[in-house]
């Protein structure tokens, strides 16, 4: 398959093109196009299946940009998430406010938390800057209950289906096709973020802030901006979330919804959006597979008690295995073996560029 | 009184388990996410001793605890070895995936559903009357009393004995240490193997009290804030920490909203990082270095 070399670059513009060949835009359209087709063909489990990794995408791609492009740790992407679906469904619930006024909302929120979330980071660092996002994951859900339990929704706030001159969006097919294209709206925008200033701030902050400083980028900017976006798009994917169950209820976001999010990232691989994506389909997936994998060795009655148990200690099992054994993820796995077809027959790997 | 009595066994508790974290950190620089679980493993272990062995208390007690040490021990030769060398932050990401895993691991052998300990030992939790209308449980004063002997005997442990120096020079500098003749991976199995044993036996005394189920973990998670307002390095911080942390969730329960007390300690601690994000007796350069 024709690629572009890496090395014969005459321009800067080419360094940035983020479709290279002729042969890769025919695959990308051949992967749009089974995209597209494949509420024809699925099923309405398929369906619901391809929503919630069109969601888990938008919040791996957000928590991607915050922990694997820009460097900083965050242990409240649950309590993000968790703020965008209560401010969609107080809304809803308070005001009978329309989804055009609640997505805006959920996001300026999102922002704002962000902000506040942000703040630390310019003091601490790492460990530090983990554990106080989780302080403000478990302050979220607190306010959160006791929303619910003062206006007494203590089961969870009801959400209307979003409604665009008076059509309403229920049916799965069509969840699916606006999913996808919010899918597609936040890669692009989070792939030409990274190719912008702001992007290239980042990793220079993720490198070696002091460094990045030295070289004119104010850390102070990048840090926060790094925040800031990652958090409002965290919660317009909880608002987002809120629409696509027609609930909201905080129990939703415990702090497992945070590991897993952290596990999509790490499964994925650290820094490119790509893993995000593998990260997020991977881990959306696996409980639904180890279900299939019981039910087709047999075992499911037999374990019929025990399946909760054996998705946690195997999804345990996985996330460890990655970190020790691959730290590169489900990206790196897939650059190296795109790299040995490629090159195949020879074994050296391209120096830099070569992406 | 009651109020006092309360705080005093909430804060012990609390000591009791922040002295885990302590030590992995003191010489690991790792922040162990899955202590809770680890607790959570040595309160089942108790239930084994008395459902499988019939064992009476004490032995039960002690039979636990050695097998809690070498989980902890099992722990850092399986998978925290490996992490020599790794970041930080891949080092407690592996901390957090042990948790689950352990966490999955402990429901299909022990069931999730909520079970006694102290029935299947055979153990008594009478309520002690403590002068005036104030009692609290047997249990409770067991926490109290392993407390103050736990923290007695690690800061005997840490000042005279050549293992407690080893493990102190360890998460000084293990560069300059192994230069010294220490092999670090003992001093830091150990670390990890009376972490296990210090909580596992928090969570065995908390179980008497109040069963075993997957909540107490959470009662670990709780802890760190104690251990983030003591300094993460310091065994006397650690003291401190939880009589604030105690002492606020206290407070908050019975002058606010018992909601509020789960959260009272994260307030505390967001308190604490704003305004000296080392703790009250960390050091400072840590900061620095993490």
């Amino acid at each position: 398959m024709a690629r572009a070399s890496g090395y014969l670059k005459t321009g800067y513009g080419q360094q940035l093109v983020l479709v290279e060949t002729r042969m890769q835009w025919m695959l990308l359209a051949l992967l749009a196009a089974a995209l597209l087709a494949l509420p024809l063909f699925a099923s309405f489990f398929l369906l619901d299946l391809a929503g919630q990794i069109f969601l888990a995408v938008i919040g791996a791609v957000a928590l991607m940009l915050l922990t694997g492009i820009a460097g900083q740790v965050s242990l409240g992407h649950a309590g993000l998430l968790a703020a965008g679906a209560l401010v969609t469904g107080i809304l809803t619930q308070e005001a009978g406010a329309p989804f055009w006024i609640t997505l805006p909302a959920a996001t300026i929120a999102g922002a704002l938390l962000g902000l506040l979330f942000g703040l630390p980071s310019l003091r601490l660092k790492g460990l530090y800057l983990g554990i106080s996002t989780l302080a403000l994951h478990f302050i979220v859900v607190f306010l959160g209950q006791e929303y619910e339990t003062i206006r007494g929704f203590s089961t969870g706030i009801s959400v209307h289906p979003p409604r665009i001159f008076g059509w309403e969006l229920y049916d799965p097919a069509a969840w699916y096709y606006v999913l996808l294209a919010f899918d597609v709206v936040v890669v692009l925008f989070a792939l030409n973020l990274l190719r912008s200033r702001t992007g290239r701030a980042w990793r220079a902050v993720h490198e070696r802030d002091v460094v990045a400083e030295a070289l004119g980028v104010s850390v102070f900017r990048a840090k926060l901006s790094a925040f800031v976006i990652s958090s409002a798009l965290t919660a317009l994917a909880g608002a987002v979330f809120s629409y696509y169950r027609g609930f909201v209820s905080v129990e939703a976001f415990s702090l497992f919804v945070t590991i897993q999010y952290v596990a999509m990232v790490i499964i994925g691989g650290l820094g490119s959006i790509l893993g995000a994506i593998l990260g997020a389909i991977f881990v959306t997936m696996f409980p639904y597979a180890i279900e299939a994998a019981l039910e087709t060795t047999g075992l499911a009655a037999a374990l019929a008690g025990y399946v909760f148990a054996i998705n946690y200690a195997l999804f345990g099992l996985v996330m460890l295995a990655f970190l020790l054994f691959e730290p590169d993820g489900l990206a790196g796995i897939w650059r190296r073996l795109r790299d040995y077809f490629f090159l195949w027959p020879f074994r050296k790997t391209p120096l830099a560029g070569g992406e | 009184m009651q109020l006092l009595a309360n705080y005093l066994t909430l804060a012990a508790l609390y000591a009791l388990i922040a002295c885990g974290y302590v030590l992995v950190y003191r010489v690991s620089r790792v922040l162990t996410l899955a202590h809770g679980e680890v607790m959570m493993v040595g309160a089942y272990l108790l239930l084994t001793m008395g459902t499988l062995f019939h064992l009476p208390p004490l032995p039960a007690f002690i039979a636990a605890l050695l097998m809690s040490l070498v989980v902890g021990l099992a722990i850092y030769w399986m998978v925290m070895r490996r992490m020599a060398g790794e970041t930080v932050f891949a080092a407690v990401l592996v901390t957090i995936a042990l948790g689950i895993l352990l966490r999955g691991a402990m429901a299909l052998v022990w069931t999730p559903r909520l079970q006694y300990p102290a029935e299947a030992i055979a153990m008594e939790n009478p309520s002690v009357a403590l002068g005036g209308s104030v009692a609290v449980s047997q249990a409770s004063l067991l926490i109290i009393a392993s407390a103050v002997l736990v923290y007695g005997g690690l800061f005997l442990f840490f000042r005279h004995t050549t293992w407690g120096v080893r493990m102190r020079a360890v998460g000084e500098n293990p560069r300059l240490a192994a230069q010294r003749g220490i092999a670090p991976h003992g001093p830091l199995a150990l670390a990890w193997g009376i972490a296990a044993l210090t909580g596992g036996l928090a969570g065995m005394l908390l179980s008497i009290d109040t069963g075993i189920d997957e909540a107490m973990a959470i009662i670990g998670l709780k802890t760190f804030p104690v251990v983030l307002v003591g300094g993460l390095d310091s065994l006397s911080g650690a003291i401190i920490g939880a009589l604030v942390v105690a002492g606020a969730e206290i407070l908050a329960i019975y002058y606010v909203d018992p909601l509020v007390a789960d959260v009272a300690p994260f307030l505390v601690l967001l308190a604490i990082l704003m305004v000296r994000p080392w703790g009250l007796f960390g050091t400072r350069e840590e900061l620095d270095r993490v």
